[in-house]
């Protein structure tokens, strides 16, 4: 073998590789239809990446991920518009208050487990979709609020700035924010508190009787989940410029469980695949017309029962199978 | 078993006592499950609690650990109150257990089972995981190479990269101890470590529960096979029906005629 140097292991230059292409689309893309789908996919990447880091993670399938999502989103969009806040400060405030939210919720949901836990959340998430449905007075309820403005410019020395009026532009923002969710989230599950997530995932009671508090672990992990989909919501809001009380709902919840599912929980890449592959399938299934939510739907049911592990995990296996190596923590 | 809380000073509470229980009850519903259950355990010493099925044993544990709450009773350690103390915080005072039914993170590499075991001995936090700052990086090289010393001391080095699902029994059993000991308990607490084991390879597990003391950590053990309780045991405490009903060496236990109707029936007492 040439020798290489060491930081330079093939992952990571693979990685490299595939920043650089994400970040070289623009010299090649002209198609705001295409940058429309691009942007899409990377804040549905965002939210499934924060929610694979409660559900993946630590195991717990909150059903209300959609709700902190349109609290994020809802957060920005009120500050933006009705009084008049910075873009730069509405966007740290909607993960705050998504995060908070996530913390008063967490206090009780949390003390339940498996499918109690799932039945709680969901329940919130209602409550918070009707709650922005019907406050009328602060939410605009079923007119939604409109004409949300995008991000301001960022100024440089010298007169120069950082505009955000082009789709190219919209882009790298959105890019760079997912960039860094990954990032993070890669920080965390290497890090010795990602260790703890996964053996609060694997047995609580075993994770207590090596003095893990399982309900703290869970805490941090909800809390973190909901910061990155608060982020999510609020990237939406500037994008999109218009919120209406759905963004909240138990649809964009699923949406996302169902992009983690498909790429694969429990991996870094499984919830960025899915919800780049998943809304291509959607557009593609359109040549069939009044059918294709029925053969969206069977093809989900096949995948779910026959590569429960997802895209990334039925990947590890081929993998394993093709090499007799197993991938560990060390080079997973 | 009559006596009652601090009403005298029993050998207990010499120099070297590590734990000890007083007047200890459970009941489940109608059910006496454990009943005023006294003992102690001393530094390094290697006790054994034995008795038929349903005797209570395992609740005894499970009591200790703040797994459920005691009915009535007290739980000290290293003279200290540790009572109704959530298990985690058991777990930090320094009390380890395995499990009954082979417990260990069975989605997991053999390696990160281990590695897991060391973190209530770290500090760091989720944005010292973020920021990578230094205490983060020093505690996860201190975590490894704990994990590394104890894969060596059990033998599981070879099984390292396996997830922990796919080894042997007897190898999971190894594994549940090296969690429980990646910990640095002073008292570790084993249920069965042999349960499913074959006869050669308990020849093995003596071997490490004796090097487990060796290395200074007092053990506790709930066992059923006698060969290796009157091998290994300084003391051996029997109960049945939960009470206490006998409590000595191993050679004198097995001579006692209460244990002998407890396990056989009456009639086989000689």
């Amino acid at each position: 073998m040439i020798p290489f140097p060491k930081f330079l292991t093939p992952k990571r230059l693979l990685l490299a590789l595939l920043i650089l292409l994400v970040l070289a689309v623009p010299l090649f893309v002209t198609s705001r239809y295409i940058y429309h789908l691009l942007i899409m996919a990377c804040i549905w990447s965002m939210a499934a990446t924060s929610m694979n880091l409660l559900m993946g993670y630590t195991g717990q399938v909150n059903l209300a991920h959609g709700a902190f999502f349109g609290i994020g989103a809802y957060t920005t969009g009120l500050l933006m518009l009705k009084f008049g806040v910075n873009f730069w400060l509405a966007l740290p405030a909607a993960c705050v208050v998504a995060a908070f939210f996530g913390f008063l919720m967490g206090l009780p949901s949390l003390r339940t487990r498996g499918s109690y836990f799932a039945i709680g959340t969901l329940c919130f998430g209602v409550i918070v979709t009707v709650i922005i449905d019907r406050w009328d007075s602060l939410t605009e309820g079923q007119r939604g609020l409109l004409g949300i403005p995008g991000p301001a410019p960022i100024p440089l020395p010298f007169g120069a700035q950082i505009t955000f009026d082009t789709m190219a532009s919209t882009y790298y923002l959105i890019l760079v924010m997912l960039i860094i969710t990954v990032f993070i989230t890669h920080r965390i599950v290497r890090s010795l508190v990602g260790r703890t997530f996964r053996a609060v995932r694997g047995d609580e009671e075993l994770a207590g009787s090596i003095g893990i508090n399982p309900f703290r672990t869970k805490l941090i992990s909800f809390v973190a989940s909901t910061f990155f989909a608060g982020l999510a919501g609020g990237l939406y809001t500037s994008y999109i410029g218009f919120l209406s009380p759905e963004i909240s709902d138990f649809h964009v919840t699923f949406e996302i469980l169902i992009y983690c599912m498909i790429g694969g929980i429990g991996t870094l890449a499984g919830p960025i695949i899915g919800a780049i592959i998943l809304p291509v399938i959607s557009e593609t299934l359109h040549a069939l017309a009044a059918y294709r939510l029925v053969a969206y739907g069977v093809l989900l049911t096949v995948f779910i029962i026959f590569i429960p592990t997802g895209i990334v995990g039925g990947c590890k296996i081929i993998w394993q199978r093709l090499t007799g190596s197993r991938l560990t923590m060390e080079n997973r | 078993m009559a006596e009652a809380d601090g009403i005298k000073i029993d050998n207990g509470e010499q120099i070297g006592m590590l734990f000890e229980t007083k007047g200890l009850t459970k009941h489940f519903g109608g059910l006496v499950a454990v009943n005023d259950l006294s003992f102690h355990i001393e530094q390094e010493e290697i006790v054994s609690i034995i008795g038929p099925n349903g005797a209570g044993k395992t609740t005894v544990y499970n009591l200790i650990t703040g797994l459920y709450p005691v009915t009535g009773g007290r739980v000290s350690f290293m003279n200290e109150e540790v009572t109704g103390l959530k298990t985690f915080d058991i777990a930090r005072k320094g009390i380890s257990r395995t499990f009954q039914s082979t417990t260990v993170f069975s989605q997991d590499t053999v390696f990160d089972n281990v590695v897991i075991g060391y973190r209530l001995r770290t500090r760091s936090g989720i944005f010292g995981a973020i920021f990578g700052g230094p205490l983060s990086r020093a505690e996860e090289r201190e975590s490894l190479s704990k994990a590394e010393e104890i894969l060596d001391f059990l033998e599981l080095s070879p099984l390292r990269n396996q997830i922990a699902a796919n080894i042997p029994q007897e190898a999971q059993k190894r594994l549940s101890i090296g969690i429980a000991l990646a910990a640095e308990p002073k008292l570790l607490l084993l249920d069965e470590p042999t349960g499913g084991v074959n006869l050669e390879e308990i020849q093995n597990f003596i071997g490490i529960i004796k090097r487990i003391r060796g290395s200074g950590v007092t053990v506790c053990l709930i066992e059923h096979k006698m060969r290796m309780v009157m091998d290994i045991s300084d003391r051996v405490i029997v109960l049945s029906h939960g009470s206490k009903i006998s409590e000595g060496s191993p050679g004198t236990v097995s001579q006692d005629e209460k244990v002998i109707e407890a396990y056989l029936g009456p009639g086989y007492a000689a």
